[in-house]
């Protein structure tokens, strides 16, 4: 059983007991566990189900890399599914529960999938569950879903706060191990600003539990000094508990902080996400140790030595009394030496090589451990915990030669650099035949903006496994950062001592011969369920390349990525095809290293502050007086003011019969408003517009449309002359930005020499529209110097002057067919100015109207407006809007576009009104079928219908469409069709409505 | 995530400050050109695997438009360079030859 | 061709699987073929497909430069659905949608097609009006679509957040048939049924140069030799401007970065596939219980399948403000994809400047929905040498003429 020692533990405060439950259960550990190893204290081997077969899952690591131990942490607005128990610090109060079974981890149904195995083989759902059709969605998928999903989904929302950090810094190094250290060390001594970043709580990496002396001290000590070092430096920053989670283009880092996760009584962010420029990198990111391929290698109890030695020394945890060791390198055997240190069994070091190992082989010797040659695990014996191993020869086919009792067994294939961060963004990778792995390719990095490499792998990241050769790599990763940045560093390189190890040999299966029936419990992919059975079968039906294997069995694909399994999966891959590994290649390596959560990517952005929010200088008034907001863009503007519990057809309809019938207001202030201004502002705003605009008159407004280059419409509004060198333009809401920003494109790019400036202003003014038959006379109460009679300012004219006491400027422009002045004023003054003129209309009943006001009184008055009537395929002409498109003028924006044959053709689809025979309203996005179908059997359109109200001023429906031959058609009777299949019929007629003269604005 | 250096504002301007303006040095054609050259001008593009000239608007930074040469397999800038131009200057050719020799991009090279 | 069935299984159990096939061949290449596809992703194999089982073709090869089904088959978000606008795309989409309801069996290679339906959100009232369009637009076009209610919306998807104070759901374009697949599986199935037809699949195998003669095509060279042909498809998705470089013509299309991700694992909580296009986000869950998340395209062109990460940024941001749950999730991997990108944004089928030769291409974001009928249809423009119904409308000559198949127009936002 696992449990705890009564020594050892040099990362635990053992004065401090910590309270924690699994599965319900109440249990203890110390300060400084985490939760992996507080639940091995408490003798938890198993503490999960596979995802596919539902077996008995254990431990396995004591890092980042470990696939097994996943839990469901937390309740309510902290829940969180899939917690990885080895990188999970223990605190007071941590509830925890297994995952994936049924009802319970001990007693799970799902197991069934277990005795099955044979008939679960590597992407057999490809091969059935065809039959009968239907049943894929409705009978088997619902299976399929229920019985994989590894955690629960959280319920509740996220009661925890993220946040975002920048940095810029010169060097950026991923890894708070001994290189680590070394490399921030070397680097900091130059001067440059570094970032230190370690994923873990402890700087030092596994240096500590591996041993070893540098410049004469422990290497423990050693690390203490660099980290004393470090803190002396003002430029270097360090940060543990933050992971490197991407390395991409041009020397963008993310960096990954827990903050509080071990912590969550604390205030403050939960995460935070660290978005971090630097000029190079290094990465220290260590080595993961890899699994044997052997039957029954995911039996709880089977671990990789080196985790079996972390718990041990970092945890003072035995994860069994009788511990075989089973290598193929001299590593294993500092486990086996800590384990007979510490007091414990070790029976066996099964060494698959033939000629043993080195110098650590010899002292494991002396201290009594007994040494098999050339053996290795035939089959492990247990179901929900080890106990015992059959041994065999590894060059067999797994004949039994020996069998011995033991609850736990520590494996190590060798080891294999994390390559993950060199390689995010195109660093290539090279086989290392002496050591099967593979390793950063010096030669070939990942390259940034200057062409050059910006990523330098250090220490066990590069492929040196010894502690002197680590160190000294990870000083020349160091000093070679600073010099790729024109800085010099005079540290000099520590000297570690040297201890020489016998060659690792690589082992792929074990026994190299096994047959059929071990190899389908021989596991490669412990949370993915994928045996050495199934790369073979991909390999044999020709899933041949390495993403096609990967993507067969779902090889590597589980929360961990294949750390433990890619390259025992590609190894049994290139020998099932006979070929070299580096030649059978890898799988691409993706961010992030470790998943992370999605509240740490979207920071601070949400609810409120989801996006930016542009206010008027009158949305406090809107929101003070109920207004039914809608978004347009990142405004929100009113689309009505329902009042005492009416709804908002109702509100819409009372907004415009008061317009209609004496004075509304609308705040019109998020028009978009551009200044174009110089000697040449004439010539470029005849090119911007499809109309003649360097004609119009100072003091005149001419309503104005804008095309693209392809020839559609794409904005409109009013010009108004300001002087000879000056417009403004108005332009849709949304399209203040896009409008200024297509102008100055033009004027930077292509008519350079121009004399013409430009300038976006939507946001300096306030602008009101007062709208309707007594417009005039509020506007007069309020006094000022302003003439706005008829006769002073006519329809379609500007003027400046003081209304009130209000710097003013009044555009009598009309979208509603009323008498109508848009006023604008400082939008400082924009408030005071609302204010004044609902004061001054008290006596005419004045009231605000909405968007939806607005776009009903438009639609009475046949107006087209920019989204409805077009769509980015509509041109000018379609809207009957020749008038407003200078036939004199030789180029215009689009007026190319508009020659071509679809364009030009007789046969386009024209504006027209639609009255509905019973007065009803169309539904909007109607279209408008013709006689029998096309080619694909739909059925052929005729138009369709652009703009659909109640009209209030009619007291009936309204539509505006766009007609094949529509002004051609006018009375013709046409159906609308409606989604529940029904037709609408309505007649085509003139689109303006109401006041077809136009008088009542022109009053 | 590209960092391109604005050659107005001087600024090296990250990719959330900018904004993508598509293939640069595009003739304009208007009203009497060709169906065809009408065409190439609005819609045919290069694509290049390579060396690639293009325009960028520092958005959210000092609003100017200027042009970039970038390669599009490496994510190399080779250098930015002023909107009101026919062609690239011959120093960021130059450069572009040091990483291509033998390059062309449409009629440069 | 070996039938795969749950009794195959039970008699491949007993003797460990021993007896399964190559799901298909890889032959070096023929002197000559009829038919040459470059390009052995999804199109490419259901046009050759197509051309054996509509119309007897069968001496085919698809030349693959890397593995089948390695390029955008295998990298999109799997979504499938035909609630298209405009007439020529609900027409292609939808015919694409009902082959993917029989794959399956036709292929006898579970695509695992789970028409579990997809809702697109209307968050503003010009997306209502939009989606309301395309709801009509649908009624005659044969496509089964409606507009929801935000109640209805909820029960189809309880994770959703309705009450946004920015966007707050308003309703919704929901397609009851629409879904998700398999999408390794499309081209595998594709491939074996190919194979078992006697077509060629050479993978690994790089087009260097396309040979012509009077302005006809002849054949290609390859990085295995050249190999002559009578008519060649061009189905490159991400290299297509590169291919028609070797062809000799340009294309009216730039290829740039589009992102995807997933989370880990989680038991089943979203049986619907939901997009939602104000806030840019779209998500589904997989069978095997991954979140699987859609992100933006960049602004430029880029073959380094790495997309920038501000756009994983917004989308998250915007699948955490409509999802509050997922805020507690993990992004488990990120990725990125080329795709070919056109001026009106819909894809080109059609006849190209060289003779005898045809491409499929710029389809954009929406490749993967599209892969049964985009082969239908190319099948038919190379078997007969001229577009039938199905792409007729995507030709490249619609730029000339200015006759756009724009999908775009509900995005105008104006007042």
């Amino acid at each position: 059983m696992s449990t705890r020692l009564a020594s050892g533990g040099r990362l635990l405060n053992k004065g401090k007991q910590v309270h924690f439950s699994f599965n319900g259960k109440q249990l203890t550990g110390f300060e400084g566990d985490t939760l992996a190893s507080a639940l091995l204290a408490n003798d938890q081997m198993m503490i999960g189900r596979s995802f596919k077969y539902h077996r008995p899952r254990g431990i396995v690591a004591s890092g980042a890399e470990e696939p097994n131990a996943l839990f469901n942490m937390g309740e309510g607005g902290k829940f969180e599914p899939n917690q990885r128990a080895t990188t999970t610090e223990l605190f007071n109060g941590l509830s925890c529960a297994s995952q994936n079974h049924w009802p319970s981890l001990e007693f799970d149904i799902g197991a069934i999938n277990n005795h099955m195995t044979r008939f679960f083989p590597a992407g057999f759902y490809y091969k059935t569950f065809m039959f009968p059709a239907f049943a894929w969605k409705h009978v088997f998928e619902p299976i399929v879903r229920q019985s994989a999903g590894l955690g629960k989904a959280p319920k509740d929302r996220d009661v925890d706060t993220y946040e975002h950090f920048y940095a810029y810094v010169d060097v950026v190094i991923i890894g708070g191990g001994v290189a680590g250290l070394q490399a921030a060390k070397a680097a900091g001594a130059s001067g440059a600003k570094v970032i230190l970043m370690e994923q873990t709580p402890h700087w030092g990496g596994r240096a500590p539990v591996d041993g070893g002396d540098v410049d004469g001290m422990p290497v423990e000590d050693y690390i203490t000094t660099l980290i004393n070092d470090l803190k002396q430096m003002p430029n270097v920053t360090m940060r543990n508990r933050m992971m490197g989670a991407g390395v991409y283009d041009h020397g963008y880092v993310l960096g990954y902080e827990r903050v509080t996760d071990h912590t969550p009584l604390e205030n403050g962010p939960r995460h935070r996400l660290w978005r971090i420029r630097t000029k190079q990198i290094v990465t220290a990111t260590g080595a993961i140790e890899r699994p044997l391929s052997f039957a029954g290698n995911d039996i709880p109890g089977v671990m990789l030595a080196s985790a079996v030695r972390d718990y041990v020394v970092d945890y003072g945890v035995s994860i069994g009394d009788r511990t075989v060791v089973v290598t193929n390198n001299d590593d294993a055997y500092r486990t086996a030496i800590a384990l007979k240190k510490a007091g414990l069994e070790v029976p066996v070091v099964l060494d698959a090589r033939a000629s043993g190992g080195g110098a650590l082989a010899e002292e494991a010797k002396a201290l009594g451990i007994r040494v098999e040659n050339g053996k290795g695990i035939a089959k492990v014996k247990g179901g929900k915990r080890v106990t015992g191993v059959a041994i065999c020869a590894q060059a067999g086919e797994g004949s039994v030669l020996e069998e011995i009792k033991c609850d736990a067994v520590a494996m190590s294939g060798g080891w294999s650099p994390v390559v993950h961060l060199w390689s995010h963004c195109g660093g290539k990778l090279i086989w290392d035949d002496a050591q099967a792995h593979f390793r950063p390719d010096a030669t070939r990095p990942p390259k940034g903006a200057d062409g050059e490499g910006f990523v330098i792998p250090a220490g066990i990241a590069n492929g040196p496994l010894d502690l002197p050769a680590v160190l000294a790599d990870a000083h020349a990763a160091g000093l070679a950062a600073v010099k790729a940045i024109g800085m010099t560093s005079d540290v000099t390189a520590p000297v570690a001592e040297e201890k020489p190890e016998a060659a690792m040999e690589p082992v792929w299966l074990m026994p190299q011969g096994a047959g059929p029936k071990l190899r389908i419990k021989t596991w490669l992919d412990y949370q993915n369920d994928v045996k050495v059975s199934d790369v073979r079968l991909a390999a044999q039906e020709g899933y041949e390349s390495v993403e096609h294997t990967k993507r067969y069995t779902t090889l590597g694909m589980a929360t961990d990525q294949g750390k433990l399994s890619n390259i025992n999966g590609l190894a049994t891959l290139a020998g099932q095809l006979n070929a070299p590994i580096p030649a059978v290649g890898t799988t691409t390596f993706r961010p992030p290293y470790t998943p992370i959560s999605f509240g740490a990517i979207a920071g601070e952005a949400r609810d409120e502050v989801f996006q930016p929010l542009r206010r008027t200088p009158i949305s406090g008034w809107h929101a003070d007086n109920n207004a039914f907001d809608e978004p347009v863009g990142q405004w929100r503007r009113p689309y009505c003011y329902p009042q005492n519990g009416e709804s908002h057809a109702d509100a819409v309809k009372r907004e415009i019969n008061q317009t209609r019938t004496s004075v509304g207001l609308l705040d019109a202030s998020t028009l978009g408003k551009i200044i174009v201004k110089g000697p040449d502002a004439g010539k470029f705003m005849d090119m911007m517009y499809t109309n003649m605009m360097s004609t119009l008159k100072p003091g005149k407004c001419r309503y104005g449309l804008m095309c693209n280059e392809n020839g559609f419409l794409m904005d409109d509004g009013v010009v108004a002359r300001i002087d000879e060198d000056t417009f403004l333009c108005h332009t849709t809401t949304g399209g203040a930005e896009r409008i200024h920003g297509w102008m100055e494109d033009w004027l930077q790019c292509e008519w350079w020499d121009w004399k013409v400036y430009t300038a976006n202003v939507t946001e300096q003014y306030a602008q009101i529209a007062v709208v309707g038959p007594n417009a005039r006379k509020v506007i007069e109460k309020l006094g000022g110097d302003m003439d706005v009679s008829k006769e002073a300012l006519a329809f379609m004219e500007w003027k400046d002057g003081k209304i009130g006491d209000f710097d003013a400027r009044a555009y009598r422009i009309s979208f509603s067919g009323e008498l109508s002045y848009e006023i604008a004023v400082p939008a400082s003054q924009g408030r005071a100015f609302w204010d004044a003129l609902l004061e001054a209309g008290a006596e005419f009943g004045i009231m605000p109207y909405g968007t939806e006001g607005l776009h009903v009184m438009r639609a009475e008055k046949g107006f087209i407006m920019i989204g409805d009537e077009t769509d980015g395929t509509v041109i000018p002409q379609d809207l009957n809007l020749n008038w407003a498109i200078s036939k004199k003028k030789e180029d215009f924006l689009g007026k190319r576009a508009q020659l071509r044959d679809h364009m030009a053709s007789a046969d386009r689809w024209k504006l027209v009104g639609l009255e509905t025979l019973d007065g009803s309203v169309i539904p909007d996005g109607s279209y408008i079928p013709a006689d029998g179908n096309n080619a694909n059997g739909q059925r052929n359109v005729q138009g369709r219908v652009t703009s659909t109200y109640y009209s209030p001023t009619l007291d009936r429906g309204i539509a505006m469409a766009l007609v094949h031959n529509g002004l051609d058609r006018m009375g013709d009777v046409i159906e609308c069709n409606t989604v529940s299949g029904t037709m609408i019929k309505a007649k085509i007629v003139d689109p303006v409505f109401y006041d077809k003269e136009g008088e009542k604005q022109n009053v | 995530m590209l960092t391109l250096k604005c050659p107005y504002c001087g600024v090296d301007a990250e990719e959330t400050e900018l904004h993508a303006e598509g293939e640069a040095h595009l003739k304009r054609f208007g009203p009497g050109s060709s169906d065809d050259d009408f065409e190439s001008y609005l819609f045919m593009r290069e694509n290049p695997k390579g060396v690639h000239f293009e325009r960028w608007r520092h958005q959210s930074g000092c609003g100017k438009f200027f042009h970039a040469a970038r390669c599009t397999m490496t994510l190399q800038v080779f250098g930015t360079y002023p909107a009101q131009t026919l062609e690239p200057p011959q120093d960021i050719k130059d450069k572009i030859s040091a990483t291509y020799p033998g390059w062309s991009w449409r009629e440069f090279q | 061709m070996r039938r795969y069935s749950a009794f195959a299984i039970a008699r491949e159990a007993a003797r460990f699987h021993t007896g399964w096939e190559r799901a298909w061949r890889s032959p070096e290449p023929k002197k000559k073929y009829d038919v040459i596809i470059v390009g052995a992703g999804g199109h490419g194999l259901a046009t050759a497909f197509y051309l054996g089982k509509n119309y007897g073709i069968t001496n085919v090869a698809i030349i693959e430069k890397g593995w089948l089904g390695g390029g955008n088959t295998g990298r999109n978000t799997t979504i499938i659905r035909s609630n298209y606008l405009q007439d020529p795309s609900a027409a292609l989409y939808e015919k694409a949608r009902s082959l993917y309801e029989t794959m399956s069996q036709d292929l006898n290679y579970n695509v695992m097609f789970s028409p579990r339906g997809v809702i697109m959100l209307a968050q503003t009232e010009s997306e209502i009006r939009g989606y309301q369009r395309t709801a009509h637009a649908n009624a005659l076009q044969g496509v089964k679509t409606e507009f929801i209610g935000p109640q209805r919306v909820k029960e189809l998807v309880p994770i959703i957040n309705l009450d946004g104070p920015r966007y707050p759901v308003l309703g919704g374009l929901w397609q009851e048939r629409g879904g998700t697949g398999r999408h390794d599986a499309v081209a595998w199935g594709y491939a074996r049924a190919c194979s078992d037809m006697g077509m060629d699949i050479i993978q690994k195998c790089e087009v260097t140069g396309v040979r012509q003669e009077g302005g006809k095509v002849t054949g290609v060279d390859t990085t295995k030799g050249p190999i002559d042909c009578d008519k060649l498809g061009l189905v490159v998705a991400g290299n297509s401007g590169d291919l028609a470089n070797m062809a000799g013509f340009r294309l009216p299309m730039e290829s740039v970065a589009l992102q995807a991700l997933v989370s880990e694992p989680i038991k089943p909580c979203m049986d619907v596939v939901v997009m939602a296009n104000t806030v840019h986000g779209y998500m589904s869950q997989s069978d095997k219980g991954e979140m699987v998340i859609g992100g933006g395209t960049d602004g430029f062109n880029n073959y380094t399948q790495r997309g920038s990460f501000h756009h994983v940024e917004e989308t998250v941001r915007a699948l955490v403000e409509t999802f509050p749950m997922v805020s507690r999730l993990k992004m488990l991997r990120q990725w990125g994809g080329i795709v070919d990108v056109t001026g009106d944004r819909s894809p080109v089928i059609g006849k190209t400047p060289l003779g005898n030769c045809f491409i499929n291409a710029g389809w954009g974001t929406g490749g993967f929905k599209a892969i049964p009928g985009g082969g239908w249809a190319t099948a038919e423009l190379i078997a007969k040498g001229e577009p039938g119904p199905l792409s007729a409308e995507f030709g490249m000559e619609r730029f000339i003429e200015g006759r756009f198949i724009d999908e775009s127009v509900a995005a105008g936002v104006a007042h």
